[in-house]
C-alpha cells in the first residue's frame, strides 16, 4: 500500500467515480448526441443522419401539408401542465408540510422522534405500492367515490384519472421531502423570538408571517427542491392516477421508447426535462447568495 | 398560553398523518379480502397470499427482484466503503466529489433509465437481468454511502492510529480496527441500498427485457390488466419487507460506537 496519501484517495475513488461516470455519465452524454440526430426506419436511431435541432423545433413547431412551419401547442401544453402539477403539487405540501413541521418542533423529544418515524416510513416504502394504494381509494366503486358520490348535489363525480387525482398523488409521494427540511429550521428555532414578539403585542398571525416564515425560508427553499424537481420528471403517479389527458413530461418520454420508438425525440424531451431542473436549481442558487450577501 | 403552540397546526397534523396511512391500512386491508372485486368486502381471508406463493410468474420476478437487489446492493456498498473512506479526510475538492457521488439523487430517474437504455442498445448489452444490476448498483451508491460516511464521520480515527502505533500494518489496522467499528453503518448502508434496489421500478421497467420481470414491473403490469386483490397481497408484502429492512437500517445506524 502506498502511502502517498493523494495517490491511495484517487484509488479509493476509483471504482465509485468510474461507475458513475460510466452508467450516468456516458448515457448522457450519449442522450444529448442522440437527442440531434434522426429516428431510424423501424425505430431506434439512424446513426448516420446529420447532426440537427430537429428534434427540438419539433416541440414548438410542426410542419403542415404545404411544407409550412405551424406551431403546435401540443407538446408545450404538456410541458406546461408538467410545470403547474408541479408548482401545485408543491404548493400543498408547503400548505400541509409548515403546519406539520412547526407542530412536531414543539413536541417533546420522544413524540418528536416518534413523528419523525412516522412521516419517514411512508418515503420508504415502494412509490407504485403507495400510488396503487390511491388508485384502489379514487376508483368508482371504491368508498370514498361513494361517499363524495352520496353527497354531491351535481350527480356522480369521477375522482380518478384527472389532475386533481395527480396532484393527491403526487403530494403524497413527495410530502416527507417538505417536512424533513421545514422541521430541520424549526427544531433549532429560538422560541424566545415569539416571546419577543407576543410581548411587542403581535398577534399569532402577525407573528406567524413576520417571524417564523421568514426565519423557515432556507428550509421552504429546499423543501420546494426537493417536492419540485421529482415532480417534474414523474411518472408513475400520471401514469396510474392520470387519465389521457393529464400526460405528463414522463409520460410523453416513455411513450417515445415505448408504442412511438422515436427515440432520438424521446432523448430531446428528456434534455428539456434536464434543462428545466437546471434552470430551477441554478434559480434557486442564485437566490440564496442574494439572501446570504 | 404556550407560545410553541399555533392554532391549528396539531389538526392539520392528525389530518396529515390521516392523510398518509389511510391508503396504507386500506391496501393491507383489501389483501384480506375473501371478494375477487378488490374493493368489495365479503370476508377476512388468507386465499390471495396463498395464490401469490403458487403463481409461477410472481416466484419468477420475485427471484429476478431478489438476485438483483443483492447484486447491485453488494456492489454498491464495495464501492461506496472505498469512497467514503477516501471522502472522511479533507482534501481539495471534497465536496465536488461528493456531489458527484450523489448525483444520482438529483436526477430525474426516467431520464437516466432511458439514457441508459439508448447506451445498452448502442453498445449491444443484452437487457435482461445483467443490465438492470449494472444500472441498479450505479444509483444504489449514494443510498450505501450516506450511512457508512455518516459512521465514519463520528468516528475516533486514532483507533487505527494506535493500531498503527503498535506495528500493525495499514491492512491489518483496516481490518482488525476500522473494519469492526464500521461494520453497522456498511450494514446499515447495504441495507438501504438492498431496499432502493428492490423497490425500484422504473430503471428496471426500461431495462427488463423481454421475459425478465421483477416485482414492481410485474405489479405495474398487473395494475394496468386490471385491479385484483393479488396484487394487494403482494404490495402487502413488498410494504413490509421495505419497513421492516428501513427499520434494520435505522437501527444499524444507531447502534453504540
Amino acid at each position: 500500500m502506498t502511502d502517498r496519501p493523494a495517490l491511495r484517495r484517487l484509488g479509493l475513488l476509483t471504482p465509485a467515480l468510474a461507475t458513475i461516470a460510466v452508467l450516468i455519465g456516458v448515457p448522457l452524454a450519449l442522450m444529448f448526441w442522440i437527442s440531434l440526430l434522426q429516428k431510424g426506419d423501424s425505430g431506434g436511431v439512424d446513426w448516420a443522419s446529420a447532426p440537427s435541432l430537429g428534434n427540438y423545433i419539433r416541440l414548438v413547431w410542426e410542419e403542415d401539408f404545404d411544407g409550412t412551419m405551424i406551431v403546435n401547442t401540443s407538446y408545450l401544453i404538456i410541458l406546461l401542465r408538467s410545470v403547474l402539477q408541479a408548482a401545485v403539487t408543491t404548493g400543498l405540501c408547503l400548505l400541509f408540510g409548515l403546519p406539520v413541521a412547526l407542530w412536531m418542533a414543539g413536541l417533546s423529544r420522544g413524540q418528536r422522534e416518534i413523528m419523525l418515524l412516522l412521516i419517514t416510513i411512508p418515503f420508504w416504502t415502494n412509490l407504485l405500492v403507495r400510488n396503487y394504494a390511491w388508485l384502489i381509494i379514487l376508483r368508482e366503486d371504491g368508498w370514498l367515490s361513494q361517499l363524495v358520490n352520496s353527497l354531491s348535489p351535481v350527480g356522480p363525480v369521477q375522482l380518478l384519472y384527472n389532475d386533481l387525482a395527480v396532484a393527491i398523488g403526487l403530494t403524497y409521494s413527495f410530502l416527507p421531502f417538505m417536512i424533513l427540511p421545514l422541521y430541520t429550521v424549526f427544531e433549532k428555532f429560538d422560541w424566545r423570538l415569539l416571546e419577543a414578539a407576543h410581548d411587542l403585542g403581535a398577534p399569532r398571525r402577525r407573528a406567524l408571517r413576520r417571524v417564523v416564515i421568514p426565519i423557515a425560508m432556507p428550509g421552504i427553499a429546499a423543501g420546494s427542491l426537493l417536492v419540485f424537481i421529482p415532480c417534474l420528471g414523474a411518472f408513475v403517479t400520471p401514469a396510474l392516477l392520470g387519465g389521457g389527458k393529464t400526460l405528463m413530461l414522463g409520460n410523453v418520454i416513455q411513450m417515445q421508447f415505448a408504442a412511438s420508438r422515436n427515440w432520438p425525440f424521446g432523448a430531446a424531451l428528456s434534455v428539456v426535462l434536464l434543462a428545466l431542473m437546471l434552470v430551477v436549481m441554478v434559480a434557486m442558487a442564485i437566490w440564496r447568495n442574494r439572501r446570504v450577501k | 398560553m404556550n407560545i410553541r403552540r399555533f392554532p391549528m397546526t396539531r389538526g392539520i397534523s392528525l389530518l396529515v398523518l390521516t392523510y398518509l396511512y389511510v391508503p396504507v391500512v386500506v391496501l393491507v386491508g383489501y389483501s384480506f379480502n375473501a371478494n375477487r372485486t378488490a374493493t368489495v368486502w365479503s370476508h377476512v381471508s388468507l386465499d390471495w397470499y396463498g395464490r401469490i406463493l403458487v403463481n409461477p410468474s410472481i416466484q419468477a420476478a420475485a427471484k429476478n427482484s431478489l438476485v438483483l437487489a443483492l447484486c447491485a446492493a453488494t456492489a454498491a456498498t464495495a464501492i461506496a466503503l472505498l469512497a467514503a473512506l477516501a471522502t472522511s479526510q479533507a482534501f481539495p475538492r471534497r465536496r465536488a466529489v461528493e456531489a458527484v457521488l450523489n448525483m444520482p439523487l438529483i436526477l430525474p430517474e426516467i431520464v437516466v433509465a432511458v439514457a441508459t437504455l439508448m447506451l445498452f442498445v448502442a453498445l449491444g448489452v443484452q437487457l435482461g437481468l445483467g443490465a438492470m444490476i449494472l444500472a441498479h448498483t450505479a444509483f444504489c451508491i449514494p443510498f450505501a454511502y450516506l450511512p457508512i460516511r455518516a459512521r465514519l464521520e463520528g468516528m475516533n480515527q486514532s483507533y487505527g492510529e494506535a493500531a498503527q502505533d503498535l506495528y500493525a500494518n495499514r491492512f491489518r489496522s483496516f481490518r482488525r480496527v476500522t473494519l469492526p467499528l464500521l461494520w453497522p453503518g456498511i450494514m446499515a448502508g447495504f441495507t438501504l441500498a438492498f431496499v432502493t434496489s428492490l423497490d425500484d421500478f422504473l430503471t428496471s421497467f426500461f431495462l427488463s427485457g423481454p421475459g425478465t420481470t421483477t416485482l414492481p414491473v410485474y405489479i405495474f403490469s398487473s395494475i394496468k390488466a386490471g385491479i385484483t386483490p393479488e396484487i394487494n397481497a403482494i404490495s402487502t408484502v413488498m410494504l413490509v419487507i421495505s419497513v421492516l429492512l428501513v427499520s434494520l437500517s435505522f437501527i444499524l445506524g444507531r447502534l453504540r460506537r
